[in-house]
């Protein structure tokens, strides 16, 4: 099949939907790679590297589309000025579109692209299910945008990150605050501790605490009781009281901190307003807020989409294109995660696609399929956070009490059973008895102390003297009759062997222990 | 020679067998505890070959040396991943020595008792005789399972339990006739008879115990020769004997305690054997597992690399494919960088308790870097990399996360804790359990497929 990578439009967008390296491995899959003349060039990759990878570029954008049977993009379908008709209407009849589409808020778009009778593919729309990470869109550029978030508040932050003490006098560390620990938090975390700053972060989702923890930062608790975790693994609508709260103690942080990052997000409704003009107005000049759900509206009261604002000192930030702001990063990770999604169409790998409705990932994303709308798809019911455990379990209050009965009528059996076999049995037998148990105790304490990297040694040791059944044996050499020699014959020989080879090979063995 | 002074000989002896012993709680003092043992055993053959009772000494020196050569002869051959069968072996000759001198002590026509005291005599070459003949069969069955000249799959007959119960039932009978005969010759029949059932049942027993059993079936089969040597003693009327063998038997008995402890299995369901054939019960064999992702030899080396900290997490398949030495080599250039290279022992990695100290300690891993699982577990969620070189079970989460998997609740190292974790392996195949593994599908963990020897040494070479 013909894969075609136009170039992109929009004038900020300097993303590509394939890379050089993806164009190798999908020509392996047996498909065959279009690329328009500088598709790349913003990210990083001449028409040259594409051409070397075995692509043929293509310098016409209407040709590409024409001979493209399936087009991956970056961005949704938009007027495309110098032709004058919109990339929606270069889509032929029976073609793929692959691009991030944003199905639930472009109802306008997937009609017309069913009008033009072809199938679409909403990078966006693939579930969050394990089998599914690899093509999970969001969660790369989210993380490109965690770590570009943090460079971008250093960029606009005069101080150093990381504390310092220095002849020319102390710098205290920066500390910052990140609300939302999705993957873009986290990655803003990660890319913070990493810069030595001190690092604070909430999360409506009381399961992150861990990650957070893990990530070497502070997690903000509430002292207020309530799941925030929705379907999906995304962070839900929180009740007023809850909201309150949660206010309450960022408008306390916003005193202390140098650098808030803000990257909550509700799916399909516009970003909650956490930071308000007064938290702002509170904050020490100099500060730098960076907000991660610009494109939405803004964590912040004060951001303005696209812009770089600076309110009584403060800075903030509301550039709503960060992963393309790394475009050969995210081309890169961005490509991957659209050639993980054509592997799983061309099981065969054979060239030939095959839109397998069965199958979750591809129905999810699929919000077009031959001129009908498929959105929004049956929901896929597997949440990534561990499901509530029930209650720990039950401190076993019987047992000790039982243990100590079950102790108590052992001891009791045995005692009995010793005085039974005392009441029958000769002296002599009961001498030899009571060395038998003796051993058997002191055997008992002896072992536990040996330290379990030796239990070979001990078992190989334990060989070498279980041997000692030769003195057995050596006293019946002597006995009369053939049969008897014979048999106490052979077990000399390979009671010796179980002696010599015993010990030799202990000693063998403890020789190599060493520190 | 003065009976008394064999006696104090003996008790001398019993000491040093003890000191050997205890010597071994520590690496520091495990060789002379080595020592104390050979100065025991030399003081005991000494003593008894002085007694009056021994003669022919011609025959007793010459049986001695071909022995004694050959035990150093393998002792000096056998190679280091080759311990658990040279043990097995080991074991099935004091089993065997256990029947003959058992049968030599009953024909013996210088022995005589009467009443209680024959029956209590009869009744000790019953045991010693019976022990003995399950310890030699169950051992070599169990040499010929780690050798790999029998499949180590579990061989299920159909009432393999009835047949047991069976077998028991007439040796208990036939111990009735024995101990009922009149003369030797009449009583020489039972005992043969007995013989051959215990022998039947040593290799019917360990031959239903699967491969991932074997730490158990060797500990136990350790302890059963440690009481065979008993009931010799016992018979012989000999303390010495007596001595040696409990300590050995209650030796055997702590391990093979502490590996079903390991397992999280009851010491009775490994001896009823069968474990890893009736997991057909296992959650979502085939269900949604997600995706493995595979890793080059070379790409492990860059991820290397760039790890302040790593644990290797060895098993079986280390052994098998003698990977001991690259591995060592990887664990000296990574330290000579300054990476915190330490080692995770499972209790019941390998086929044999201790089995991977052995083999790191061949390949000259420094002992104190080699640490047990929980000393471990705790340190795994600060860990850079964990590599697991050829186990599977036993660093599989469904023995946490799956109530109904058949190895729920037996201790695993928590390997998915670390931040990437390696998983060197032949196959996707399943580990003895039968039990699938998730980690192999958990995101943070990397497949490196091939030969684990080749595949560390390729590591080695392309180490930045």
């Amino acid at each position: 099949m013909k894969i075609g990578i136009p170039r992109e439009i929009q004038a900020s967008e300097r993303r590509v939907a394939c890379t050089p390296d993806e164009t190798r491995k999908l020509i392996k899959l047996g498909h065959e790679v279009l690329v328009e003349t500088n598709a790349g060039q913003a990210a990083g990759f001449s028409d040259n590297e594409y051409a070397e990878a075995g692509a043929s570029i293509i310098d016409d954008t209407t040709d590409l589309w024409q001979q493209a049977e399936l087009v991956c993009k970056v961005r949704a379908p938009q007027m495309h000025e110098s032709l004058g008709k919109t990339e929606t209407e270069l889509l032929g009849e029976g073609k793929i579109l692959i691009a991030l589409l944003a199905p639930a808020q472009s109802g306008a778009l997937l009609d017309e692209i069913a009008g033009r009778k072809a199938t679409a593919m909403a990078m966006e729309a693939i579930p969050r299910i394990s089998r599914a990470q690899k093509m999970d869109v969001l969660s790369s550029m989210a993380n490109i945008a965690g770590y570009r978030a943090v460079i971008e508040a250093g960029q606009h932050f005069g101080r150093f990150f990381t504390g310092q003490i220095t002849a020319a006098g102390k710098v205290p560390p920066a500390k910052v605050m990140i609300i939302g620990a999705g993957v873009a938090g986290l990655a803003a975390i990660g890319t913070a501790v990493s810069l030595g700053a001190i690092v604070r972060a909430f999360d409506t989702r009381p399961e992150v605490k861990e990650q957070i923890e893990s990530m070497n930062a502070e997690f903000l608790e509430l002292d207020f009781e309530e799941e925030g975790s929705g379907e999906g693994g995304y962070a839900k609508v929180m009740s007023e009281e809850f909201i309150k709260a949660e206010m309450a103690l960022f408008a306390e942080q916003a005193r202390e901190v140098d650098i808030i990052i803000t990257t909550a997000l509700i799916p399909g409704k516009p970003a909650p307003k956490l930071i308000t003009r007064e938290m702002v107005d509170s904050m020490k000049s100099g500060s730098v807020i960076v907000d991660l759900a610009a494109e939405q509206g803004g964590n912040c009261e004060l951001t303005e989409p696209d812009q770089v604002v600076r309110h009584n000192g403060v800075t903030i930030v509301g550039y709503t294109d960060f992963p393309s702001r790394m475009a050969s990063q995210s081309s890169q990770l961005y490509a991957t995660n659209v050639r993980h999604l054509l592997t799983d169409l061309t099981p065969e790998k054979d060239g030939v696609l095959n839109v397998d409705m069965e199958d979750e990932v591809i129905r999810s994303a699929t919000v077009v399929k031959d001129g009908e709308v498929t959105w929004p798809p049956p929901p896929v019911k597997l949440s990534a956070a561990p499901q509530a455990r029930s209650k720990p379990e039950e401190p076993p209050v019987e047992e000790p009490r039982n243990r100590t009965l079950s102790t108590v009528v052992g001891m009791a059996v045995a005692g009995i059973a010793i005085l039974a076999m005392g009441s029958v049995a000769p002296a002599s037998f009961m001498n030899h008895f009571i060395v038998f148990v003796l051993a058997c105790f002191v055997g008992w304490q002896v072992i536990w102390n040996v330290t379990p990297a030796l239990h070979t040694p001990l078992m190989s040791v334990t060989n070498a003297i279980s041997g000692i059944i030769v003195i057995g044996a050596l006293l019946q050499v002597a006995s009369p009759g053939w049969i008897g020699v014979t048999l106490a014959v052979i077990s000399v020989t390979i009671a010796s062997i179980n002696i010599a080879g015993g010990f030799l090979v202990t000693q063998r063995m403890l020789k190599m222990f060493q520190k | 020679m003065n009976y008394g002074i064999i006696l104090s000989a003996y008790i001398l002896s019993s000491i040093l067998f003890i000191l050997s012993l205890g010597g071994l709680s520590h690496q520091e003092t495990a060789r002379r505890g080595n020592v104390y043992g050979i100065i025991g055993m030399a003081i005991a053959i000494i003593a008894t070959l002085l007694s009056d009772q021994v003669g022919n000494y011609g025959l007793i020196i010459a049986c001695m040396l071909v022995g004694g050569t050959i035990g150093a002869w393998v002792a000096s051959r056998v190679e280091m991943t080759a311990m658990p069968e040279l043990v097995a072996i080991l074991h099935s000759f004091v089993g065997l020595a256990a029947v003959l001198v058992g049968f030599a002590t009953y024909i013996d026509p210088d022995i005589h008792f009467t009443g209680v005291e024959k029956t209590i005599h009869d009744v000790e070459i019953y045991l010693g005789v019976l022990i003995g003949a399950v310890t030699f069969t169950g051992s070599v069955i169990a040499f010929g399972k780690l050798s790999g000249r029998i499949g180590s799959r579990a061989l299920i007959l159909p009432a393999r339990h009835w047949l047991n119960l069976a077998n028991l039932l007439i040796c208990i009978w036939l111990g009735y006739v024995f101990l009922g005969a009149g003369s030797t010759i009449e009583g020489i029949w039972p005992l043969l008879v007995m013989t051959v059932l215990a022998l039947i049942f040593g290799v019917h027993m360990v031959m239903a115990i699967g491969g991932a059993d074997m730490p158990v079936v060797i500990s136990m089969l350790n302890s059963y020769s440690g009481w065979a040597a008993a009931a010799t003693g016992f018979m012989l009327s000999n303390d010495l004997l007596i001595v040696t063998g409990a300590l050995v038997g209650s030796s055997g008995a702590i391990l093979s305690y502490i590996m079903c402890r390991a397992m999280n299995r009851k010491f009775v369901s490994v001896i009823m054997g069968g474990f890893g054939t009736t997991s057909a019960g296992g959650p979502d064999a085939g269900g949604e597992q997600g995706e493995v992702v595979p890793i080059s030899a070379e790409d492990t080396s860059e991820l290397l690399g760039n790890v302040d900290s790593l644990v290797i997490v060895p098993g079986y398949g280390m052994a098998v494919a003698h990977a001991q030495h690259p591995v060592s080599d990887l664990t000296r250039k990574l330290r000579d960088k300054g990476v915190n290279v330490r080692f995770g022992i499972h209790p019941v990695a390998g086929r044999m308790p201790g089995h991977m100290n052995v083999l790191l300690a061949e390949a000259k891993v420094p002992y104190d870097i080699v640490l047990e699982m929980d000393e471990i577990n705790k340190d795994l969620p600060q860990t850079d990399a964990v590599m697991v070189i050829g186990a599977n079970d036993i660093v599989n989460p469904s023995a946490i996360d799956e109530p109904d998997s058949p190895i729920a609740g037996m201790p695993v190292l928590e390997v998915w804790n670390a931040k990437t974790v390696i998983v060197m392996k032949r196959s996707m195949a399943s580990g003895y359990a039968g039990v699938e593994n998730p980690l192999f599908f958990k995101e943070n963990t990397r497949m490196l497929f091939g030969d684990a020897k080749d595949s560390v040494d390729t590591i080695v070479s392309n180490l930045p």
